[in-house]
């Protein structure tokens, strides 16, 4: 056969158009078609339906997940709650129902309107809140009387419950409505206006996790509102459980430990990096913030001196006076400043050119070695290692310590704390450092901050052989259902910048703080637990180098030092670290030594043999 | 120099057509974002207004010169385009869970209505080189499936699956307007028919259950079938006369979902019932066999297949929009042309009818 091309002509397109205008009038008959199927046939009905826009949404919240302990013991769960609505359009007349409302649940009505006046914009069919979270009387008045209420609509809205009150509201922190820059910022996907979100602690930090997928019913209301038919419905997707890595016995112990007192206590397992307890003390009632707080409660959490809404253990900054030597002494025997044997005696004070600085014992400890003088914390010895070392040696250690940045524990607002240097001096204040800066530095004191947070990684570190870890408050995330999701990972942050020789002669004197005599926490030993530690008297008023200690007795409140004590045990294998900060308790021997150990007991006692404790109980002479 | 028949073949009747579905538009826009809303935004009736100006000028360049001009240029028209997408995937602004949108100063584009008709010009452009009245081999249909995954995979990216499948469909007609080969044709059916379960069968979880819910909102009864229940509610009670202007009740409040773009026809048949809507579709199906007309006038190859494919577009954007909001197809963003809110939809659609105008003048000239 011959092949032939025959060039596309008019005749030919003419053909195949003829073809397409049939194919589109017959797509336009099915429009039609369809149309009058709508309108006509079945017009009546959807007129009907149209009338009272009838068929409407109901949105339904997810359970939002639920918080553990390591052990599965249950600290935060959530309570059905009930939110009376009003939506306006289904409530005719508006006035005379309200009315009739306030007489059932005996409240003035005055109580009821400020929402419906105040959103006058808003679209009549969507439900406005009168009240939410009324009690069980009021609902039971309420649902008695139903039919005597149009417009009036109870949904029931998961709510937090925070079972210990007050306990561990730091750590767990606490929730509140969703702000607009929070909807915009896209980092909460799903959530609307009026939602409820984590706003601190691990409430905010696993936002994600906790929060499940709203659910929601297609439904269709009758004239007053009141649903006739549920036409479908998409089940709500409850959020996943996080079981925190603390220990609820400990975290309550050490909650009664410090109360009364301002300041923080924490608690790691230096193998791991998990923190067993986390307290901040003054503490609040997250409850409060469940259903939106009162303004007077608010002003008198944020007007209230001590501090409450700030998790002291990662947020705030102090000098950490006497517990530094360790990393003093760490940086001494490392640049060969000074080894084992290495003394320096003593007399009460230091003189620097026509300058005086003074140990904390007026009259002196003598001729001592590095372990003596963390012992008996003599802060000679501290002066005359740290100028020899000069400031910036020092700071490459305490950076080397994982100090001036936060340790990564995962809650917002951590706070990095500072380690001077000369370079930071000229740059923050334009001046040179001055050789006789050094000193106070040297002892933990002068520029010199951190947070208890930070102290305590430093703390776990030297207690397991150099290995630091990130702090870690994730046991496992399990799904509603029970699956495990993810579990808490053990996160090695780096080691500490020296060899094992150096760490044995540290531990041996932070073993001796405790456990030798005139060791300065000789009064935290425990009978059968070996804890080594280390105390800090943390200066609040910038004592004039080298001038006289004021008195004590004459120290108003708010001038009194902040008392340290960072320890671990048992000294042989280290199973806890601890540390804790007690505002203006002046000395870490009296004011956070005994804390110390008694979160220390508490927590080994749990884990020990129940006959075991009860020995050690007993022979605790000193306790 | 002139030619004096340009005026006279001016295409008067398509005009009139245009003018009469902008009013529409403009009157249905004006009760969607008036009527009952307890804020009226009458600042999108004025922005609308200002669109169609820009649109008049778009489309009076667009007949002014020959659209023999786009057959030269047809290629960088495509480039650019296709930059713009890119653009947009990488400078874009994000909403509604998609990023559509370039801003350019004080106006933000959707490049995506665009591209449909630069895609049409550069199709129309091969295909008027190639087409023989045997049909189109496999071979000859590689260049036309490359020049539509590019901006396919771009919309698709965005995510934009009702653009993407409606430029497949537009694609799609075009091609089959010029013929395709018994052979290939079957090549192809056959291929399609293996492939879909096999693409199937490799698409993640979420994929699918995106695809069903696009493909049947009742999946999806909080949202999209949700919105579908509404504006069939919207549409049925409208009934015979409907219930007249500005008296719609599911338009107020908020009740159907974007009631000024993808679900304006909803509005208008509310309110003007059966009786309106049918001479609305009888003015579409008018514009779109004026179209066909215009092909079928013009004694050129390139400027057939060039009409044939911008009233494919009307075609399919008219049938699919309206076919959503009745709940016979899936529910994508497609705006209805002339109708809908959205400046880059109507200034589009005014090039492309200028297009299609500017062929229609020009019919005497290869006589």
């Amino acid at each position: 056969m011959r092949k032939y091309l025959k060039t596309a002509d008019s005749d030919w397109f003419n053909q195949r158009l003829t073809g397409i205008m049939y194919c589109v009038v017959a797509a336009f008959a099915v429009l039609v078609v369809r149309l009058f199927y709508l309108q006509i046939i079945e017009g009546r009905e959807y007129r009907r339906l149209s009338e009272n826009n009838s068929i409407r949404l109901q949105s339904v919240d997810a359970p939002r997940g639920l918080i553990y302990d390591r052990e599965g013991r249950l600290l935060v769960d959530n309570r059905p709650a009930f939110d009376l609505n009003i939506i306006l359009k289904d409530a005719k007349p508006v006035d005379q129902t309200l009315a009739k409302l306030a007489g059932y649940m005996h409240m003035p009505v005055e109580e009821l309107t400020p929402n419906i006046t105040r959103r006058g914009s808003v679209s009549s069919y969507k439900p406005v809140l009168l009240k939410q979270d009324i009690g069980r009387n009021a609902l039971a008045a309420i649902e008695v009387h139903k039919f005597d209420l149009p417009g009036i609509v109870m949904m029931i809205k998961p709510r937090r419950h925070y079972i210990y009150e007050n306990s561990a509201a730091h750590l767990i922190g606490y929730m509140g409505e969703i702000n607009n820059e929070e909807l915009d910022c896209g980092d909460y996907q799903g959530c609307r206006v009026g939602d409820y979100i984590g706003k601190f602690g691990v409430e905010r930090s696993y936002e994600n996790v906790f929060r499940g997928q709203r659910g929601g019913r297609q439904v269709e209301v009758n004239v007053t509102g009141q649903v006739v038919r549920v036409l479908k419905t998409v089940m709500a997707k409850p959020g996943n459980n996080v079981f925190l890595t603390i220990d609820n016995n400990l975290q309550q112990a050490t909650e009664k430990l410090l109360q009364g007192r301002a300041g923080a206590a924490i608690a790691m397992d230096p193998k791991t990096g998990e923190i067993l307890a986390m307290v901040s003390s003054p503490s609040f009632d997250q409850n409060m913030f469940v259903s939106g707080m009162s303004h007077e409660n608010w002003e008198s959490l944020v007007t209230n001196p001590y501090r409450p809404l700030e998790n002291k253990a990662i947020q705030a900054e102090y000098p950490p006076a006497s517990t530094y030597k360790v990393i003093v002494a760490m940086a001494g025997l490392e640049e060969g400043v000074i080894d084992s044997e290495t003394t320096f005696t003593c007399p009460g004070y230091l003189r620097l050119g026509n300058r005086v600085f003074r140990c904390w014992r007026r009259g002196g400890h003598g001729t001592v070695n590095v372990v003596r003088a963390l012992a008996e914390s003599c802060d000679v010895f501290f002066y005359n290692v740290g100028r020899e070392l000069g400031v910036d040696t020092l700071a490459r250690y305490a950076l080397g310590c994982g100090l001036a940045r936060p340790t990564g524990i995962g809650l917002a607002n951590e706070g990095k704390g500072l380690i001077p240097t000369t370079d930071w001096k000229l740059q923050r204040f334009g001046e040179p450092w001055q050789g006789g800066e050094t000193l106070p530095v040297a002892i933990g004191q002068g520029y010199d901050l951190t947070t208890p947070i930070q102290m305590l990684v430093v703390t776990a570190a030297v207690a397991n052989d150099g290995l630091m870890h990130r702090p870690q408050l994730l046991k496992k995330i399990e799904s509603a259902q029970g699956e495990v999701v993810e579990r808490g990972r053990t996160d090695v942050s780096g080691r500490l910048p020296v060899s094992q020789a150096t760490l044995a002669i540290v531990k041996r004197g932070l073993w001796e703080v405790v456990n030798s005599e005139g060791g300065t926490a000789r009064g935290a030993r425990l009978a059968k637990i070996a804890i080594s530690g280390k105390t800090g008297t943390a200066q609040v008023v910038g004592r004039k180098e080298g001038a006289e200690e004021t008195p004590e007795d004459e120290v108003k409140e708010h001038f009194k030092p902040h008392a340290w004590f960072i320890a671990y045990a048992p000294a042989e294998d280290p199973q806890i670290a601890v540390t804790v900060i007690v505002e203006h308790g002046e000395h870490g021997s009296s004011a956070a030594a005994p804390i110390a150990r008694e979160m220390i007991r508490t927590y080994l006692m749990n884990k020990n043999d129940p006959r075991q404790v009860a020995t050690v109980k007993d022979s605790d002479s000193d306790g | 120099m002139f030619d004096r028949r340009l005026v006279q073949y001016f295409d008067w009747g398509l005009l009139g057509l245009i003018v009469l579905i902008g009013s529409i538009g403009m009157i249905a826009l004006f009760s969607a974002v008036t009527a009952g809303v307890a804020t009226p935004q009458k600042m999108l009736y004025t922005k609308q207004l200002i669109w169609f100006g820009v649109g008049l000028t778009g489309m009076i360049a667009a007949f002014l010169f020959s659209y023999k001009t786009l057959e030269r240029w047809a290629h960088a028209i495509y480039f650019i385009c296709i930059a713009l997408l890119a653009a947009v995937l990488l400078f874009g602004t994000f909403g509604g869970g998609s990023r559509r949108w370039l801003i350019l100063g004080p106006v933000s584009i959707q490049p995506s209505e665009i591209v449909k008709l630069a895609v049409i010009i550069v199709l129309a452009r091969y295909y008027s080189k190639i087409t023989t009245t045997r049909g189109l081999s496999l071979r000859d249909l590689i260049q036309p499936v490359i020049l539509t995954l590019i901006p396919f995979a771009l919309i698709v990216k965005q995510p934009d699956l009702g653009t993407a499948m409606l430029l497949l469909l537009i694609v799609g007609s075009m091609t089959v307007f010029v013929k395709i080969e018994r052979r290939s044709m079957a090549y192809i059916i056959l291929s399609g028919t293996i492939a879909v379960p096999l693409v199937w069968f490799f698409l993640k979880g979420y994929q699918k259950r995106r695809i069903l819910t696009f493909l049947d909102p009742e999946r999806d009864p909080l949202g999209a079938g949700y919105h579908i229940i509404q504006s069939k509610i919207a549409i049925g009670s409208g009934m015979l006369t409907g219930k007249g202007f500005l008296k719609g009740t599911q338009n107020a409040l908020a009740f159907l979902p974007e009631q000024h773009t993808d679900f304006i026809f909803s509005v208008l048949a509310e309110e003007w019932g059966f009786a309106g809507v049918l001479v609305v579709l009888l003015i579409f199906l008018l514009l779109i066999v004026w179209g066909l007309k215009i092909a079928h006038g013009c004694r050129d190859t390139f400027g057939t297949i060039l009409a044939v494919g911008i009233t494919a577009m009307i075609f399919w954007q008219v049938f699919i929009n309206i076919g959503m909001v009745m709940g016979l197809m899936p529910v994508v963003g497609v705006p209805l042309p002339f109708i809908s809110y959205g400046g880059s939809s109507v200034v589009t659609m005014m090039i492309s009818v200028g297009v299609l105008m500017g062929i229609s003048m020009r019919r005497f000239m290869f006589e």
